[in-house]
Formats: C-alpha cells, structure tokens, sequence
C-alpha cells in the first residue's frame, strides 16, 4: 500500500492526545503485513515487533513516531447551545477562528468556531487577536440536545480534508506526527528487503504533544539498545531564521545537539553518505521536543536519536510536507539499522 | 440542491461568471426576458397579471474572497483582500486559485517559534501566504497569475437542528431566494436582479436601477447574526432561527419606515416570524438604488448568517423559508398596486 | 452517609507542608492502622497502607502535605523573610496568621506598595512579635516551614478551612478504607508527600508498588461563583471526574469506568477539564511501563486560599465512588 494513501488516511482520522485508540485499527492494518508480532500496552502504545535475522539477537532497537494530534476538548456549555473549549497542546489560538470542527460526543457532530464580529468591537480590536476563550463552537443544536450528545471532556478535531498540492507535495492535519508513522511504514517495508541483525521495535506512540507518556512507558518496556524518534521539524518559510529550520524536498533533517547520541549520530551521517540518501543538519542543544527526549532518560539512559520530517506550519490544520521526504526518512533508518550490529555496536556507543 | 451549486461555485466581485451562469440556467425558461447588462448585472423580468407600479426584487452575487497579488522567489504567493475580510479569519485556511482551482493553504509561523505572546497580535495580510507546493517563482508561475482570484475552500454542510454551513451565504442565499421566487410568483409583475460587485462598493446596483427605474425594490441579503448568550440583546444584530430580519438604518439607507411598517403588517397577518436588524453598521445595494434617478422605496430582507464573509458562514433553513414567504406575501401585497407611502 | 466532621477537623489542623509530614502521617497511621494489613513509610516519607485482595494492583493517593513559607532570612529586628513551599499567593497570605510546627504563631505583612498589583513574596516577611534577631531565633530558626493558621468552619452544606488542598483527599481515602473490609482488588493507600512541589512522593510510591491502575484524589477549582473563570464545576453539584489536567489526561478506561458506576449508582457526578494544575496522577501514569489513571477531584473554591471551601454533599459523593471504583472487577 502506498505512504500517499497512509498518510491521506491517518489525516483525515481523529486522535487527539489521551483519544488515540481510534487509529489503532488503520494503523495496525497497515503495519502487521511485515510484522512479526503487534501489540497494544496499557497506555495505547502500538508496537509492531520486526525480528532480526540472528535468532539469538540481543539487540534492540526502538523507533518512535508518534500518533497523537494536537486538538481541543469541550470545557462547559452555553445556555443556547454553544460549546466553550481549551485546547490539548500547543495551539495558536489565531489559526482556529472560522475553523469547521467535529465534536467526538456521543456522536460525531459539525461544528464551526466563531467569535465575536468586527462590527461588534471597539475599533483597534481588530489588530487583537481573539482570545480561545472568547470563540465558541456552534453546533446548531439547543442545550437539551447538545447536553444530551456532547460532555465536558469531549475532544474536538479540525475537520480538514488531505490534500495534494504540486510536486509531490501534500497538507492536512496531524501530519505531525502521522507523516513520522508513515516513516516507520516505509522503513518497515524497506526492512522486510533487507537483513538486519537487531530486532526492530516499531513503537507508535501516545500523547507525546502532552507529557510523551507513551515514549516513557515504552522506552521502559522495551529497554532498548537505541532508541530513534522520527518526528517533524520545521520547514523552511522565508519568515523564519535558515538556523531554525530545514526545506522541504531535501531528506530528512538529522539532528544534533545533547538530546542526541554523537557516535550514533555520525554512523546515520555516514550511512546518508553512502547510499546516497539526503539529509540536512539540525541543531538542537537541549532536550528536543520529541519521544527521544523520553526515550534518552529512561531507566540507566538509552542513546537516542531523532529524525526530522521537514514540515510547514506546524501546529495548524493546513501543515505541508514533501512526501520525497518521508521516503528518504524511511530508507536512511532501514540502511542504518541494516549497519547495525552486536559488533559493531559497542564501538559506536563509545564517546 | 440550489443553494449547495451556488455557494460551492466561485464568483468574486468582479468575476461572477460562474454564478451568473449558474443563475441563467436556472431562471431562463421562466422570464419573459432577460438581458446581461454591461457591467454583468442579470436583469430579468417576469410578467405577471397585475402590473400597477414597477417592482424590483434584487439580491447581489458577488462573494468576498481573495486576489493573487504576487508571488516571492519561494514561489509562495502573497494576496490582496476583496471586499471586507477581517483578516483574522484567514490563516490556517484551505483556498482555490483561479479558473482551475489550484488549491493552496494559508500557513502560519509555527507557535513554538512565536515570542512570547506573539498570539495575542493579530496576523496582517503582509504577514500571510499562500502555499500551493510550488518550489520556486517560476514553478508556481506555471500554475498561477497575478490578478487571479482566490475564493476559500468550503463545502455546503447541513448540520444541527436545520443549520447550514457554506462560504458566500452573503449572498447566494438571496440569489436563492429571487430564484425561488421568480418560479414561483405568477400573479405579480417584477424585475428581478442579479447585481454584480456590491461587495467592493455597491457598483452594479446603481447602473441596474437606472435602467430599471423602479417604484419600489425588496432588497435580498445575507445579513450578520451574533446571538451569544452573554451578549446585551441590543447588541444583538439578529437572532439565528429569529426570521427574516426588516432592516431599520444601516450606512446606506434609513429605510421608508411606511413600507417597513407595511412589511412588518403583512409578516404579522401571514404569522411569519420576523425580527428587525439591530445594528446600523454595514449597507447593501439599497442604498444606490433609493438614490437613482428621483428617487424610489426601498425594504432590505434578510436571512441572519452567523460569521459572515468567512468560509464557515451559518444559517437556519428556517430563516430561509420565511423569508422566502415574506419576499413573497410583500409581492403579493402590491398585487393590487400599492397606495403610496 | 453521615458526614464526619470530627476527623476531617482533625485532619486540617495538622501541621504538615511539603517536606515535613511526619506529624500528619503519624495521624493517618494511628486512625488506619485497624483497618488495613501492612503499613508502611519509604524513603521520601509516603505512608504506604497494604489492604490485600486477589484481583487488580490499584494504587490510591491522596497528598497529604500542603503548602507553606519557609524563613530565608531573619533581619536585626526579628522580621522574617521567607520563600513559598508550593504556590502560595502574595494577596492570598496578605494579612493571614502561621503557624509554625513548634506552635509560634506569627502575621504576613508588606512593605507599604503604591501599587497592590505589584505585591510579591520578597516585599513580604512575617512578624513574629519578637522585638530582635535574637528573640527571633529563641522560636524560629532558617529553613522552617509554617502554614496557615485557621479554623475549621462549617455549615450543614459547607466546610470551609484551609488545607482542604488535600486532606479533603486523605479523608476520602480514609473514610473508603474503612468502608471496605474485604477488597476485591489488591489496594495501596498512599498517603504521598510533596505533591504541591511537584508530584515527587507519587512518583518513588508508583515506582515501588508498580500499580496496574491508580487513582487519585484531591481538590479541583470551581466556576460558580460571580465572574469565575470558566470552569464547568460547581460546588454541590456532584464529585468531579477528571479529563485533563496540566499533569495527564485521564486514561479512557479509567475515565469511562467511573462515569459509567456514577451513572449506574445514581451519584451526582461532573465532568472536569481543568486548564492549570496536576496531581498524583500525573505521575502515577508514566510509571514504568506506563499505568492508566485517573482522578475523583473534589470540586474547591479559593483554593491555595486560607478559606478553602467544599461541599459536604459532594465529599461524601466523591467517597461513595471511589468505594464503588475500588470494588470494581477490572478487564484491563
């Protein structure tokens, strides 16, 4: 199956942080094709078990992407039916004014978000922007019946439809982090052409937009000898610094920095090199915002790595990525793990 | 379904080919005549029994929306507004460019990259663009050009209890109405116009109801709702689901208050709800028309639409009923002629 | 179910902040002892009380520390400056009596301030009533912790004192304990320290217990009174279920279990999407291989205040659920 229709079809679905068990079915069905094993722990983690070829293997290797999307969630509703609501991650209130939602009530209901027009504020208002206290969402229904379908605690999605844009290019939402999944698809499909002595842990995370609970539990679980996030990073737009970003169309950007394992992160360089995969460097010096953040401090420590897809407009429903990106992602980490060995292992850890 | 074609098809100020085409198909085989004008008004007459005085039913079929006003070395392309867009609005927005409608996003500076409290500023139009994948000025020139339009990317939805959600509620929603009407009304003469461009500054209105001429004119609109409850109710402009809304005074008219009287009677004796339009901010098409040539009356109908010029405008199915059945009993009123106001 | 005031009284008034629980503990102790199998104290200070069952591991919290001042500097005149331990409010403690553990007593002040809005903790000290350093240091020494003092007021609704914040949990906790003498699950009571610094006693507890769910139990804000901050928790109206916190998102099979017993046992229930804060939970959740978790919060008004208030009507709800969550067969 395509990385295109994957990615078309974990966008469009819903799974805001702490609700993401509603993507497990696709998710799953995608992956066990080329799996060994798959499972589901406690906190929702999917975890998709690729052996090696060494029956005796004792090396682990653990690649996180995570599936949970930023969202809002329901905090009270009006007397005439409206519904108030605070988001779940980073959201920038401006991007969500006039935005059409589905409400994940007792059913699935439309909703548009809107505020207060300009006609009805004082004239430098307009300069301001709405504050997500101040919007609300209508769902066209009176309060009986949106208290009958809709509670408290109810998380809430932008409806967007995927969309193709030219050369290669796509924007939806939640492709951060669903354009990482995608990733680990393509790296599990290159896998199952090669022979790889490590046993592969595909970890599909949860609420990482949140607290990376899922990456903590996980990373503990499994104890693995590495540990890789493939993630988003953010994509060049002439408003931002070069410094802070990497382009799109230009293989995946890899970090660097103390959130990251140097000689693991030489052998990636290398193996780019080699095969002839491209890749951008960037730089990261503290904790990263990723999985590998959670995966680093885990138990005695795990030597981590992270993979960025570059991305544009992150945190919004119209995020835009290059799909050549995610199939060089999935490639580099596929010859990487290939390179990998117990023999090898050892001397790459070593500072 | 009427209202779905008409909000789905693009027709900014200045380009309502699309709609116009649209409304022609539609309402032809039932005019006596029908003419474009010259600035792509639809003047439609339809000939009825009684004919006493000359009566003009209009409603506006330009829609706000966008302009390509250039593209960056990036290949992003940066735009101009057409008609009032609170810019707010805009970002994190799906948009169709041009005659093949080649879609594009309105991005935004990602908010972990924000200063502090950078959020709390609203974006400008200077600050935002549109991203259609290209990867240069010269790609994105193979599929875009200067001076194209940009109409927003929203499908018709019905939802809630008879709601509706579209772009260009303001105004399909009185094009559908004059449509509906002019199937349906046999007993009574009337013009019926399709003005071009009142979103840009009432331009088509003028030059119609001069070649109209008319004594009196029932203008269509889609007009603004905010019904929150913890807005004062004379802050309220109209209710959602409150009827079709009598204008009072807006920028461009004091309305007849004789003919609004006579509207409001006629609401009263056909039990049509009906509510009257709170605000005087804004202005429509009336307000060229009641001014051309010596003069004639003007009433503004119109169905309340929550969020107006934004691609997620919301109206009550409601509403559009009856304001259907209260353009249609004011026509039916003057069947008789009417006795001056 | 009669309300028991007595030992909610009693719980309030013990000195405890974060750090320095041993008085509160050796309380909860002695009041529990009968009623459970195994107690237990680990290294930071949690009481750890073992009610053996055969089914599922549930870890129980409640904090029992609470928020206090301690002394950073005491100047030539016995004035004492003191830093917060947890989020005590400059305009909260304005004008309120502490107490210290060895019973002095003492009265926050400002400097005079053109501009109340301006008000912060290091324009503040506490008078202690002594006339120089040296009397000063006869009662108190650097690096004590005092707390509020103040009485514990009620109605036939309401209770309102300080430390609601989270004795209020430690008596649903142990009013639960009492109430169930044969588990069905395998339960924890632990009664953790330091949560109002972050969450730290929960955490070491969940890490020795290893759980296989936990819940907590503490305060929550409110909405309900004129202009609040919208919130949709109102006092009286029923225990609060938590969605999210700043600390977790309640895991949906904890979250579903509960709403669904509230609803099938006929208690008045909310639903709770809190925009600040955390509690226990929070850490409890990312233990280990991960431990889904949830909160039975008790709707609070003036939180972090020296007037907290809460409804008898809902405490005793919020007990009357978690007895039912305790005894709930688990399929997870």
């Amino acid at each position: 199956m395509s990385n295109l229709d994957f990615l078309e079809v974990l966008s469009n679905h819903n799974g805001v942080s702490g609700f993401e068990y509603t993507l497990n079915e696709k998710i799953i069905s995608y992956f066990e094709e080329y799996a060994d094993e798959v499972s589901l722990d406690r906190l929702g983690n999917i975890t998709i078990l690729k052996k090696g070829k060494s029956s005796e293997s004792s090396i682990r290797i653990m690649l996180a992407a995570h599936m949970d999307e930023i969202g809002l969630m329901v905090k009270d509703i009006e007397e005439n039916g409206f519904l108030r609501f605070t988001s779940v991650g980073g959201i920038d209130p401006r991007t969500i004014l006039g935005q059409e939602v589905l409400v994940h009530g007792k059913e699935k209901l439309f909703g548009v978000i809107g505020a207060k027009p300009p006609h009805l504020q004082e004239p430098d208002e307009g300069d301001k922007a709405i504050k997500m206290k101040d919007m609300t969402i209508d769902i066209g229904l009176p309060y009986p019946q949106a208290k009958e379908l809709v509670k408290v605690g109810d998380p809430i999605t932008i409806k967007r439809s995927f969309t193709r844009l030219k050369n290669n290019r796509v924007s939806g939402k939640a492709l951060d982090d669903r354009a990482g999944v995608v990733a680990l698809y393509e790296c599990l499909k290159e896998l199952s052409k090669l022979d790889h002595e490590a046993d592969i842990y595909f970890v599909i995370t949860v609420q990482e937009e949140v607290s990376m609970a899922g990456a903590f539990t996980a990373a503990y679980r499994i104890n693995p000898d590495i540990g890789i996030a493939v993630d988003v990073g953010f994509g060049a737009t002439p408003e931002l610094g070069d410094a802070d970003t990497i382009e799109l169309g230009k293989g995946p950007g890899i970090t660097l920095g103390g959130n990251i394992h140097p000689g693991l992160r030489k052998k990636l360089v290398s193996v780019a090199d080699e095969y002839n995969i491209p890749y951008q460097m960037e730089i990261n010096v503290g904790p990263t915002g990723t999985d590998a953040r959670a995966i680093q401090i885990t138990k005695e420590g795990i030597p981590a790595l992270v993979l960025s897809i570059p991305l544009r407009y992150m945190h919004t429903s119209v995020e835009v990525i290059d799909m050549s990106d995610i199939k060089d992602t999935g490639k580099l980490l596929a010859f990487f793990i290939k390179e990998i060995s117990k023999e090898n292992l050892e001397g790459l850890l070593c500072y | 379904m009427l209202l779905k074609t008409l909000t789905e098809a693009s027709g900014l100020s200045g380009n309502e080919k699309e709609v116009r085409d649209i409304i022609i198909s539609e309402i032809e085989p039932y005019c006596t005549s029908l003419k474009i004008d010259r600035l792509g008004n639809i003047i439609a007459f339809k000939e009825g029994k009684a004919n006493s005085k000359r009566i003009m039913v209009t409603a506006h079929m330009d829609e706000v929306g966008l302009m390509v006003k250039e593209i960056d070395s990036h290949g992003l392309i940066k735009f101009l507004p057409v008609g009032g867009i609170d810019k707010r609005i805009l970002v994190s927005k799906p948009v169709l460019i041009g005659e093949k409608k080649i879609a594009g996003v309105i991005g935004a500076k990602p908010i972990h990259l924000q200063k502090r409290n950078e959020w709390s500023n609203a974006l400008s139009m200077d600050d935002l663009y549109i991203d259609i994948g290209a990867k240069s000025k010269e790609d994105a020139e193979k599929y875009v050009n200067i001076g194209d339009y940009i109409a927003f990317d929203s499908e018709y939805v019905e939802f809630g209890q008879g709601l509706v959600k579209a772009k260009a509620l303001d105004n399909r929603v009185g094009c559908a109405i004059l449509i509906d009407l002019i199937k349906n009304v046999e007993d009574v003469s009337f013009y019926a116009v399709f003005t071009v461009m009142e979103e840009v500054g009432l331009v088509g209105a003028g030059p119609a109801a001069y070649e109209v001429d008319p004594d009196l004119t029932i203008v269509l609109e889609g007009t603004l709702a905010y019904d929150i409850p913890e807005l004062d109710s004379h802050l309220v402009p109209t209710y959602l689901g409150g009827g079709p809304a009598i204008s009072l005074a807006d920028r461009t008219t004091v309305y007849n208050h004789k003919l609004r009287d006579r509207v409001v009677e006629i609401a009263e004796k056909n039990n049509i709800p009906y509510q009257f339009r709170k605000t005087s901010m804004g202005g429509n098409d009336s307000g060229k028309i009641h001014t051309s040539r010596d003069g004639s009356l003007t009433t503004t109908i119109s169905v309340p639409c929550r969020n107006i010029h934004s691609p997620v405008s919301v109206m009550s199915m409601d509403d559009y009923k009856n304001t259907f059945k209260l353009a249609k009993a004011v026509l039916y009123d003057f069947k008789e002629g009417y006795n001056g106001f | 179910m009669a309300f028991n005031s007595e030992l909610l009284s009693k719980l309030v008034k013990i000195y405890g902040p974060s750090s320095k629980e041993d008085r509160i503990r050796e309380f909860i102790s002695d009041e529990i002892r009968d009623y459970v199998d195994d107690i237990r104290v680990d290294a930071l200070g949690n009481l750890i009380a073992h009610k053996k069952g055969q089914g599922k591991k549930v870890m129980i919290s409640a904090h029992m520390d609470q928020i206090g001042m301690m002394v950073i500097d005491i100047d030539e005149n016995g004035f004492l400056r003191f830093t917060n331990i947890g989020g005590i409010s400059p305009y909260y403690s304005y004008g309120q009596q502490v107490i210290f553990e060895n019973g002095t007593v003492g009265v926050i002040f400002a400097e005079p301030l053109d501009d109340m809005s301006k008000l912060k903790l290091d324009k503040m000290y506490i008078d202690i009533g002594a006339f120089s350093k040296e009397e000063a240091l006869e009662k108190v020494s650097i690096g004590d912790i005092c707390i509020y003092k103040s009485d514990f007021v009620e109605n036939d609704k309401v209770v309102f004192t300080p430390y609601l914040d989270d004795r209020v949990g430690c008596f649903v906790a142990i009013e639960a304990l009492k109430q169930i003498k044969e588990p069905h699950n395998d339960l924890y009571y632990v009664f953790s320290v330091q949560e109002e610094v972050g969450l730290r006693g929960a955490k070491t507890a969940a890490f020795s217990i290893e759980p296989d769910l936990g819940i907590s139990l503490d305060v929550t804000g409110h909405g309900d009174t004129p202009k609040a901050r919208r919130l949709a928790i109102g006092l009286n109206k029923g225990t609060a279920i938590k969605v999210k916190d700043r600390s977790l998102i309640a895991h949906p099979y904890i979250r579903e279990t509960l709403v669904k017993l509230a609803e099938d046992k006929e208690i008045p229930y909310q639903m709770e999407v809190l925009e600040y804060g955390g509690t226990d939970s929070g850490a409890i959740h990312i233990n280990k291989e991960g431990v889904p978790s949830g909160v039975i919060s008790i709707p609070t008004r003036y939180v972090h205040s020296t007037v907290e208030m809460a409804s008898k009507e809902d405490i005793n709800n919020s007990i009357k659920l978690l007895v039912e969550f305790l005894n709930t067969e688990f399929d997870i």
